[in-house]
This record gives C-alpha cells, structure tokens and sequence, in this order.
C-alpha cells in the first residue's frame, strides 16, 4: 500500500461573521495518490474552493478557523509547517491554476517577466539559473502547452492574449513550480466550448507527461469525466461519494449524485431532468446529522440525528449515506 | 398556420471603435414563429448577445429591419419605442448579480414594470402582485424585502424571471440565463421556463453555448459565428444531420456523459485556432482558417445562404449550387 | 392593516443592515477611536454654555488681571492677552467649526451631487461637456486660493467665509458622482430599467442614485476635517470669523503674535483643530471600510 501523496483527514474549517459562526467544512477527507488525477465535484457553495485554499493555506486565518483536521502533504502536516518548509511546497511541489486566467495575471508585467519570475522562484535551481537560462526554460515551457510564436507571447501583456491564451500561460507558470501536484480551480469555466476542450486535453496530456497528481474542480459532472481516475462529490462541507470515475457516471448511489447526474441535460433529448428541490443550506445552523436530508427524497429518520460516515460499498466506491450501511467492510468513521 | 412573432430582417449592428469597426451582427436575417422557442448558439463575439440586446432595444440597428407581429417595425432604440411594445417584450440577462439593482429590494425590482406599465392600481395591489410573482417563481414570500446579495445566483434568476413576467410580455429574450447556475438550479428553472411557456403562450429566443441544453429547449436552432448566420434547422434535424463544419466542430467538442450521446455526436474534429478578434474578421468566409473543410474558394468569396432542406439553411460554399 | 405589517418587515431588515454595518465597523479599533473622539468633541460642542468654566470668555469679555496666564488648574489651557479662558473659547470655536463643515456640505452635496448624475448619464451630449468643463475650471484653482479669492470680494464674515468654501469644493462632489455614474449606466440593471421603459428620473434617483451613497458618505466624513481646516486657513487670514467671535483659526493668528513666550495661546486651539480634523478622518476612513466593502 503506496503512501498518498497527500491527505486531508477530517477537516473542519469555520468562519467568525456578523451573525455567528459559519461551520463550512464539517469533516472532509481526501487522499490523493502519486501520479493520480481526481476529481472534485460540487455545485456552488459546498466547499471545494475552500478545501483547495486551506491545501495552500491560501485562507485568512481570521475569519477563518481550523479547529480540526490535518493535511498532510506525503506525511507532513501543512497546517502546521512553518513558513520555511510551506514556501518550498508553495515553490516546489504543488501549484494552483485559478478560474479566471485574466485576474490571475497581473495586468501591469509582460508574460515573460511573470513567467520568468516563477521560473526564478521555482526553489534552489531557479535561483541559480542565469538570465538566458532562464529565458529558455520559459520558451521552452510557452512550448509545452502549445501556444505559438512563443518569442512574441513573452513581449506581450495579457490583455493582448485571448482567454484560451491567458489560460495556457497559467498552466505553463503552474507546471513550472509544480513538480507534484496541480490543483485546478475550475480552470475551464471562464472559456468557450472549443477551448474549454483545448485547455483539458492539453492539462491531461501533460500532466502525463510529467508524472504530475492533478485535482481538478469543477461545478460540472461532463468537465471530469474524460479527465479523471476517481472522483469525489462534495455537497455543503462533506465528501458524499467517492469512486472510479467510470463507476461514478454509470451507478451513481448518493441521492444527491443521481440527482445531479439526471439534472445534466442530454444531447439525445428528452427534456430536463427535475433538478433537486430546496437549496444548499445555511453554513450558520447547519442541518444536523446529514446535511443533505431536507432535500433527500429517500430520507429516513436516523439520518436526520447522525451524520453518515463513508461506507465502502466496494473497491474504490464508498458512499456517505445509511441507505448504504449493511453494506459491511470498512467504513471510515469521523 | 402561426404567425411569426418577429421578423430580422439583414439586420446589421456596427459599433465604431479607436480601434477599428467592429462588426458584431453582419446582416443576419430570422424569423420566430408565435409560441416556440428559437435557440441562439454561438461562442463568444459571435453576436448572439448583441442580436437580443438590439431586438430588445438597448441598441439601435445600423441596417436592418426589426418586425413584430408581423406589422410594427421596432427597429429603434427602446427611448423611440411606444411603451406599450415595451411591455410585450421582456429581456432576462445572463448574469442575475448585475441585472438585479444591488440596492434595491426585490419589492422594489418587482415592483418598477408594475408601476411603469400601470399594472396595479395602488399600492397595496402592487404589493400583493408582487407576493404573487415570488410565488409563481416558487420563491418564499419573505424574499420580498430582502436584497440581491442575500439570496443565491438561482434564486436571483428566478427573480430575474419573474420580473420579465411581471407585465405578461409575449415575447422574452433570454440571453444564456443559466450559464451562471449550477446544474440542478438550471434544470428547475428551465422546468419553470418550459411551464410559463404553455401557461402564458409565451415566445422565446433563447440564447446558450450549452448544445445539450439547447437540444432539450429548442424546436429550432441557428448557430452565428462572427456576426453572421452559419446554419439554422430545425432542433433534432440540426443535431443529427449538423451540415455546417462550425456546427460539426462545435458539436464534437461538448463535454457529454453518456456514450449514447457520444455516439451521437459528430467524429471528433480537433478545434484549431482561435476565434478571431471582429475587428479583423478574415476575408471571405470568415471562418475558413479553422475550417477543416476549406477549399479555395473559401477565403476569397463569403457564401450566400442556401436551403437545403424543409427548414434547414446553410451559409457554406460545400452547399452553394 | 397591511401597510402597517409591511413597514415592520422592512423596518426589521434595515434595522439588521444597521446592525451588520455597524459589525464591520466596530472591527477597525481605529473608526471607533474616531467615532468616539467625534462624539466627545459633540458633546463639549453643543453643552458649551453648561460644560465650559468660564461661558463668558466667548464673547466681549476683558479682565486684564488674568491675562496671558499660562496653563494652570484654573485655566487649564491658560488666558490669552484679553484674559478669556482658552479652553472656554475652544469649546465655542468648535461649535463654528462644525457649523461650517455641515453648512457647506449640505449647500455642495445635493447640488455637486444631481449636477453629476446629470452629466454622467448623459455622457457624450453637450449637457456633459458644460457640466463637466465647468466643473474641471473650478477644480483648476487650488480650493483654499479660490476661497480666498471669493472672500476677499466680499464683506468678510462667517457666512461669507462658508460661501466661499461652498463655491470651491462642490465641483469634487460632481466629479466623484460623475466617475461612478459613467460606469454605473452600463450597468444591466440600467439597461433593464430603461428597456422596461422606466422614466429618466426614477433611473438617476432611484437605480443609479443608490449605489453613489456609500462613495459619496464617504467622501461627506473626510470632507468635514478639510473644511474646517479651510475654514480655520480663512479665518486665520482674517477673511471668516470676526472678532471677538471665538474661532479656532483666528485664535491661532491671534496667538502667532505672542511666539513663543505665550505659546499656548495658539497651540492649543491649533491641537483642537487637529483632533477635530484627526477625528473625522478616522471616521471617514471607517465609513470607507464599512460601506465600500459591501458594494461587492
């Protein structure tokens, strides 16, 4: 049994507002192996950027509170590094590509300036680099993900790049300073259709290549699924599902996946699905048990008092919901 | 035999920039028949947008004729047009952060075509429509005094819809009104969408990038690429026997679930370029550098717009006799 | 009935938005140290007949047998050459003072205000190019040279004084709403209200209107420390407030004549202008956090 290269066990995170306390994230786990490409999926509001954030520690610690949970990063506890050891994961070993390329280019440096500087600050090597060396990394990076005329892209600002552009020149700085894992924050949701596809396939591609984990987040089901080996389905701060991908699209088990799943509407016709009644709860006074009971059409009195664990239904498939409890082997409790 | 609802005729919208013309509707021309819904596809600076916000009235065409049922021109800006065009033809944008006035109340935002258009004698009628509206949207009463930044991006839509109905319009453009929700908000608005139609014998130009939702919406579909009019079919004619190379491309490159729908969709087609900027559309057919059926001719000539089929017209010179 | 249960709702949810501003508010410790001071120099402000030791000191008052005394416990920031009580006429002083600041706020506001909405909503017509190149010759001149220039002409007294400033700093006002409207009437829920076909009026007033009031409240409680400080540069030349009426700025000029020997004469009433204008700009810069952060 490999070590995961990184593990988030049962994380709680809060946030302190006007009204109280917002419990977000109410217990996540999430394992990451070497060279595997996960999904997270989760509709606005459950979580996952959160989660991703409190991976880089990117959240502002106040409002934010983490009274519970780990992240361990191949068996170091980021939450509790220093900023040493954090600023050589941050250079190193993972990296995030954000939703919208264009606010995550600063506006004011050319392409090759921003490039350059992740190239430099890409841990001890980058720093010893010389000027041209540099320079002929970041072309041969603009290479990588295929963005032509590379010579020009370096002279150019990001507002004379179009979206599909911005994106791939934030993949290329991501793969820079990213040797094992890249996390990508809905990275296709800002693009048109063509160049979402584009910007996917070439992320898959790459990330082959290079023997690199990827998390890749997104709202959509269709997004994951010709990019991932398992996924996992987010609903208001806990992991409802997890499995291979394959399974996950042909028997999802978690009322709310296969509401989703049957609320994608289908190229062959046949109307809308229903969708799923209610809305995503209020993060200040949680349902108690399972957060998705008032919405769940096959709720049962126990789940509005306990909150269900993951039950492992097989290999690779586990479900957070009593309907799946005799369903014996393991089951990952709080 | 139904009457058409609106009638576009060439209509052409230029906006003059620093940096060039921008061609954003280059003389298409589509009609609307009363009672069915008309889908709008097309990427971004294809003109899609720019074709509702002109019907609509925010801009004036530069060329072009705008006809509603049939006999009253409308191609004005919405300052020229009578009040009472107003009130028949309702607009829902794509983004409900910015369409819903983020220091008003939704009593307020319900409440202004009521009082435009006189809907309701006095105050407490207004109030009571209101209830109403929140009510037809399936949105809880409580909402009434709350503002835009309280409730979720759904929620707002619904808003947004309710206050297109408010002044029970016959004709509602909807541009990309769920490209901003999650799945399963937009599969109970649509649901909503699809009711109000058959309840308040509505018609509706629908506007998305999404083709599987546009398949499931639509009876029938036009596809625009920079300013002009690709293809137009009807709905399941326009998904199985796609006929323009944009169509096709398009088509090939959705994100789809299932494998009967991955059988449905065209060989795959890897989508080159880029769309280019519209201030510099190339000559002749303005999408033969990414076309993997180009011929010579393609990039010296634009093609005329055949039928090929009942219905189903085509702008490609693979077609033109 | 109805009408009387509709208004309670709504009174409940704006006494909750009163509430969660005044939570994001409270957050900064510097706004309520500004909050605080401003409440504190109200309070000596409008209580100055009753909270002052010596009520006479404020107008036409000699007695040369305490005059010039340096700050001791009977005078706690000493008697100037008349022999008034400084502290006394400190208290009055901060009462023109505040007077000023909110009469030239509320002659600028309402007019700099409509003036531009009215230009930015109709950019690109000859109404903005008026409004506006008027508004940028006004902004030209420095705002304390213009205001000395206007008071100069005219008799020089304190209302004059207010005219003055009044003359110079409504042109900002126009030039902050201006910016905001322009890019305001974008805007879809603009563009929805016009569809809709909503009057011109209810579009300024109502949809675009509403979104200006943070910028503008913002820019209303810094403006009262630099208006008060004009007003002190007026009447320190000689140009507001007249004698013996107490006032901040003349007390300062006043005392500049007895440097440094009898040094208190002008500190202490120049420190109280600082506080006065320190204040308002911590609650200013509050106001700033509080609102400005909601608009998104």
């Amino acid at each position: 049994m490999t070590k995961p290269l990184l593990e988030i066990k049962n994380l709680h995170v809060w946030f302190k507002v006007f009204g109280g306390i917002l419990r977000v994230l109410d217990g996540v786990n999430f394992t990451v192996m070497s060279e595997e490409k996960v999904g997270l999926v989760g509709e606005t509001g459950c979580g996952k950027t959160t989660t991703m954030k409190a991976i880089m520690r990117l959240l502002s610690m106040p409002p934010a509170i983490i009274p519970k949970g780990e992240i361990l990063f191949k068996g170091k506890d980021i939450l509790r590094m220093n900023r040493a050891e954090l600023q050589q994961i941050r250079k190193e070993k993972i990296s995030m590509i954000f939703q919208d390329p264009t606010a995550a280019l600063n506006p004011v440096f050319t392409i090759g300036t921003q490039i350059q500087d992740a190239v430099r600050f890409s841990g001890k090597s980058g720093r010893k680099m010389k000027k041209d060396e540099i320079k002929a990394r970041a072309m041969q990076v603009l290479k990588e993900v295929s963005l032509p005329d590379q010579e020009r892209v370096l002279h150019n600002y990001p507002i004379q790049l179009s979206g599909g552009m911005r994106q791939r020149v934030c993949i290329s700085m991501a793969l820079v300073s990213a040797s094992e894992l890249i996390i990508g924050d809905e990275p296709e949701t800002s693009l048109d259709v063509t160049i979402k596809d584009q910007i996917l396939r070439l992320l898959k591609e790459l990330v082959e290549k290079h023997n690199t984990s990827i998390i890749l987040i997104s709202h959509a089901l269709g997004t994951v699924k010709n990019m991932t080996d398992k996924v996992y389905v987010m609903y208001a701060g806990t992991m409802v599902e997890l499995a291979k991908t394959k399974d996950l699209f042909a028997h999802p088990l978690h009322p709310y996946s296969k509401g989703l799943l049957a609320a994608i509407p289908r190229l062959t016709g046949g109307g809308i699905g229903e969708g799923i009644d209610g809305h995503i709860p209020e993060y200040i006074n949680p349902p108690k048990g399972c957060r998705f009971h008032p919405r769940c059409k096959q709720v049962m009195p126990m789940c509005k008092d306990k909150k269900p664990p993951l039950f492992k239904v097989s290999e690779k498939h586990e479900v957070a919901c009593f309907l799946f409890q005799n369903f014996g082997g393991d089951c990952i409790d709080k | 035999m139904t009457n058409n609802i609106l009638f576009v005729d060439h209509l052409e919208k230029y906006f003059f920039t620093y940096q060039g013309i921008v061609k954003a509707v280059d003389g298409i021309s589509f009609f609307i028949k009363e009672g069915e819904t008309f889908g709008l596809v097309g990427e971004s600076g294809s003109g899609k947008s720019t074709v509702a916000y002109t019907v609509v009235g925010m801009y004036r065409p530069t060329k072009g004729k705008i006809i509603y049922k049939g006999d009253k021109d409308i191609s004005q800006d919405s300052r020229e047009r009578p009040l009472a065009i107003k009130k028949e033809i309702q607009i829902v944008y794509q983004d409900p952060g910015t369409s819903l006035n983020p220091s008003m109340t939704i009593k307020d935002i319900l409440e202004l075509p009521l009082k435009v258009h006189n809907i309701s004698k006095n105050h407490e009628d207004r109030i009571k429509k209101v209830k109403e509206l929140l009510e037809m949207v399936q949105l809880p009463v409580s909402y009434t005094y709350k503002y835009p930044s309280m409730i979720g991006g759904g929620e707002k839509q619904m808003v947004a819809i309710a206050r297109a109905l408010a002044t029970n319009p016959s004709f509602v453009l909807l541009d990309e009104p769920t490209s901003a929700l999650d799945v399963s908000v937009q599969a109970k608005l649509i649901n909503m969408l699809i009711q109000f139609q058959k309840k308040f014998k509505l018609s509706y130009l629908f506007i998305t990038h999404d083709l599987s939702l546009m398949r499931n919406v639509a009876s029938r579909v036009a596809i625009m690429y920079l300013g002009k009019l690709c293809e137009i079919a009807p709905s399941s004619e326009f998904f199985k026997n796609p006929l323009h190379p944009y169509t096709q491309m398009l088509l090939s490159s959705i994100p789809v679930i299932s494998d009967e729908e991955e059988a449905l969709k065209p060989k795959k087609i890897i989508s080159k370029g880029e769309i280019p900027s519209p201030v510099n559309i190339p000559p002749g057919c303005s999408f033969h550098f990414r076309c993997h059926k180009k011929m010579d001719i393609c990039s010296c000539e634009d093609p005329i717009i055949t039928e090929v089929n009942e219905g189903h017209t085509v702008r490609c010179h693979l077609y033109t006799k | 009935m109805q009408k009387k249960s509709l208004t309670q709702e709504e009174l409940s949810r704006r006494w909750e938005n009163i509430r969660r501003n005044w939570y994001k508010f409270s957050r900064n410790p510097l706004s309520i140290t500004g909050l605080v001071m401003i409440c504190i120099i109200l309070f000596f402000t409008i209580f100055a007949p009753f909270v002052s030791p010596y009520p006479e000191s404020a107008g036409k008052f000699i007695n040369f047998y305490e005059a010039s005394q340096p700050p001791s416990l009977n005078h706690l920031c000493g008697t100037d050459a008349f022999g008034r009580d400084i502290l006394t006429r400190i208290f009055f002083g901060c009462r023109y003072s505040l007077i000023m600041g909110v009469t030239v706020l509320l002659l600028i506001v309402p007019v700099g205000v409509v003036l531009g909405l009215i230009a930015g909503y109709h950019k690109g017509s000859w109404l903005e190019i008026v409004i506006m190149r008027t508004t940028d010759i006004f902004i030209a001149v420095p705002p304390l040279i213009l205001a000395l220039a206007v008071c100069s002409v005219l008799t020089p007294s304190i209302f004059n004084a207010m005219l003055a400033i009044s003359i110079a700093w409504w042109p900002w006002y126009t030039r902050l709403v201006y910016g905001i409207v322009s890019s305001l009437k974008e805007e879809f829920f603009v563009k929805s209200a016009e569809v809709t076909g909503a009057s011109k009026i209810h579009i300024l007033f109502r949809e675009i209107l509403l979104n200006c009031i943070s910028p503008i409240l913002t820019k209303m409680s810094l403006d009262m420390g630099w208006i008060i400080l004009i007003g002190s540069s007026l009447s320190f030349v000689g140009l507001g407030a007249q004698p013996p009426t107490p006032d901040l700025g003349s007390m300062v000029a006043d005392g500049s004549k007895y440097l440094p020997d009898q040094w208190w004469i002008s500190v202490f009433p120049a420190f109280a202008i600082m506080l006065i204008v320190l204040s308002f700009n911590l609650f200013g810069d509050g106001i700033r956090d509080t609102l400005g952060v909601e608009r998104g």
